[in-house]
């Protein structure tokens, strides 16, 4: 449907703009002035220009850091997002337990992100944890702090752990959108259970969905505390990833320069891969509905 | 038949979620040699001297209150500010508004750990350092975004005709939007304050980049004191299981509304 067309709806938008614009632009300008001068002091500072930025795009623990950083966001959104909508489906759509579902599925999304990682440190250490004494009990040696195959396998778990009841929440959200008509006339039709869900339910979550996909990834990519309290980004590099090497140079070495063009590069990644989900999800939703 | 599965495997993984926090709760009830010297899946002895120390020690227990305190002030800025707006980009047409939609996103983005430095620099020269509005204000760059976001999707859902009625009836913008509009979305008000406090409370770096004693958050202290007494595990534990409790009351107040919100979703 069309919308009205006035510019005097930008004094609606203006106090988000003037909030967000204080917040991102200054520091943005901050970081693209260090990103190209290298600064000694206050006051004394030398034009660059890319050094930094060529600095950074020869580094090849960069890139090790980078295809570490694809790996996980990629096994995050193909675990996450399937995992997610099948327990949506499976949740009551009325009823005493909806509210105990909600409840439970919203809590590990509101523990401080450097306490998910203390929790699973008490949960899979070897000699205190639940879940690593028992794997050694059954005669597999587990220890995230040693092998790199386990500490990803429990980076891998907790964020699982983490995040997939907000891509549940969304769904279900979604689902709870569809009016109880359309079940009903999938019924008089005889639709299969994967007819509705691939007819009705998953276009009808097409929206939500689009949500859940660009938050998990942008926030999977941008992964800092959890495992940085887990594993410190090890053994040796293993879990190190984009966030985590960033710091490291940031505030670690304090090497301002290749830190801000760093992050520059960072946000462009993003910046581009969000966009491209953002219209191949918008694509896909016209396509199923047509 | 099919329906006893779906619940089981429901009831499964819901199990599976609580067992990580249900092990933390059961180490914060426990001494830390006694946990240092035997396995046990229950607390034998159970002991509330890690929760009596947190709440006796003021550099504890002020850091929930600290944390509490930017997070209620962040919430009611992104609400106020996002409402308008979310407005303006449900049924306006305007110059430059799907930049400004994508614009907004991309702060999402932003790789917090290079901003850090920025802010303080940034907070530092307006005086604001170590003060509960500043880390209101600096959360604001994500959770207002993502507010604007939510109640967008909410507003798209309500039709334009009561608008057109409302305005035909003579009510002005002010009078129409907080009468009417926002009593009919209050289920996507509830959502997008349950995302906002959760976004806010959650988060880390910049919270602790901008306060050094006077509002220095939980979770924060919890890292600090790690450190310091080398690895408590009980008061850890007890530590932790603190930090849960503010969102599980809210996610409890919330409930009904959550659950009423999502039905009322299908306009």
């Amino acid at each position: 449907m069309e919308k009205w067309a006035s510019n005097k709806a930008w004094f609606l938008v203006l106090p988000v703009f003037v909030i967000v614009a204080f917040s991102a632009i200054l520091p943005l300008m901050t970081v693209v002035n260090y990103s190209v001068q290298d600064i000694f002091g206050p006051g004394q500072s030398v034009f660059v220009g890319t050094e930094f930025f060529k600095q950074v795009l020869a580094d090849s623990r960069l890139h090790e850091a980078l295809l570490r950083q694809f790996l996980f966001s990629a096994l995050v959104l193909l675990i996450e997002i399937p995992l997610g909508v099948l327990i949506a489906l499976a949740m009551p759509r009325k009823g005493v337990w909806v509210s105990a579902c909600l409840v439970t599925l919203a809590l590990p999304l509101l523990i401080p992100w450097n306490v998910i990682g203390t929790i699973w440190i008490i949960f899979t250490r070897p000699d205190i944890g639940l879940l690593g004494s028992t794997i050694n009990h059954l005669g597999l040696a587990f220890d995230h702090t040693a092998s790199p195959m386990d500490a990803w396998v429990t980076v891998m778990l907790m964020e699982v752990w983490h995040w997939t009841p907000l891509v549940v929440l969304l769904a279900y959200a979604g689902l709870r959108s569809i009016p109880e008509a359309y079940y009903q006339a999938a019924k008089i039709d005889g639709a299969s259970s994967w007819a509705i869900f691939r007819y009705i339910q998953l276009p009808k979550m097409r929206g939500v969905l689009t949500i859940a996909v660009l938050l998990r990834f942008m926030d999977s990519f941008l992964i800092y505390a959890e495992p940085f309290v887990l594993t410190g980004g090890g053994p040796g590099n293993a879990t190190t990833f984009l966030s985590i090497y960033l710091v490291k140079i940031a505030l670690g070495q304090f090497d301002l320069g290749p830190a801000a063009a760093f992050s520059i590069i960072y946000f462009l990644i993003i910046l581009l891969f969000s966009f491209i989900f953002y219209q191949a999800l918008q694509n896909v939703g016209k396509g199923g509905r047509s | 038949m099919k329906i006893r599965k779906r619940t089981f495997g429901l009831a499964l993984y819901c199990g599976l979620l609580m067992l990580p926090i249900y092990w933390m709760l059961n180490m914060s009830l426990r001494t830390n040699a006694d946990i240092l010297g035997h396995f046990a899946f229950y607390p034998k002895d159970a002991t509330l001297m890690n929760y009596i120390n947190i709440f006796t020690d003021k550099a504890w227990y002020s850091g929930y209150i600290n944390s509490i305190i930017y997070v209620s002030i962040n919430t009611l800025i992104s609400l106020a500010t996002a409402l308008p707006a979310a407005y303006a980009f449900s049924r306006y047409r305007f110059l430059g508004d799907k930049h400004m939609f994508f614009w907004l996103l991309t702060n999402r983005m932003a790789p917090a750990a290079v901003f850090a430095l920025p802010f303080f620099q940034l907070y530092s020269t307006v005086a604001l350092i170590d003060t509960h509005i500043a880390v209101a204000l600096a959360h604001c760059l994500f959770n207002v975004p993502l507010a604007v976001w939510i109640l967008e999707g909410f507003m798209s859902g309500i039709p334009r005709e009561i608008d057109e009625t409302a305005f035909i009836d003579g009510y002005g913008f002010p009078r129409f939007f907080v009468t009417i509009f926002i009593p009919l979305i209050r289920a996507g008000v509830g959502v997008t304050a349950f995302f906002c406090f959760m976004f806010s409370w959650v988060e880390l770096l910049f919270a602790r980049t901008l306060t050094t004693t006077n509002a220095k958050p939980i979770a924060a202290t919890m890292t600090r004191t790690v450190s310091a007494t080398g690895l408590d595990w009980g008061l850890l534990a007890a530590a932790g299981v603190l930090t849960i409790v503010p969102g599980a009351l809210v996610i409890w107040f919330v409930r009904n509304h959550l659950a009423k919100g999502f039905a009322l979703g299908r306009v």
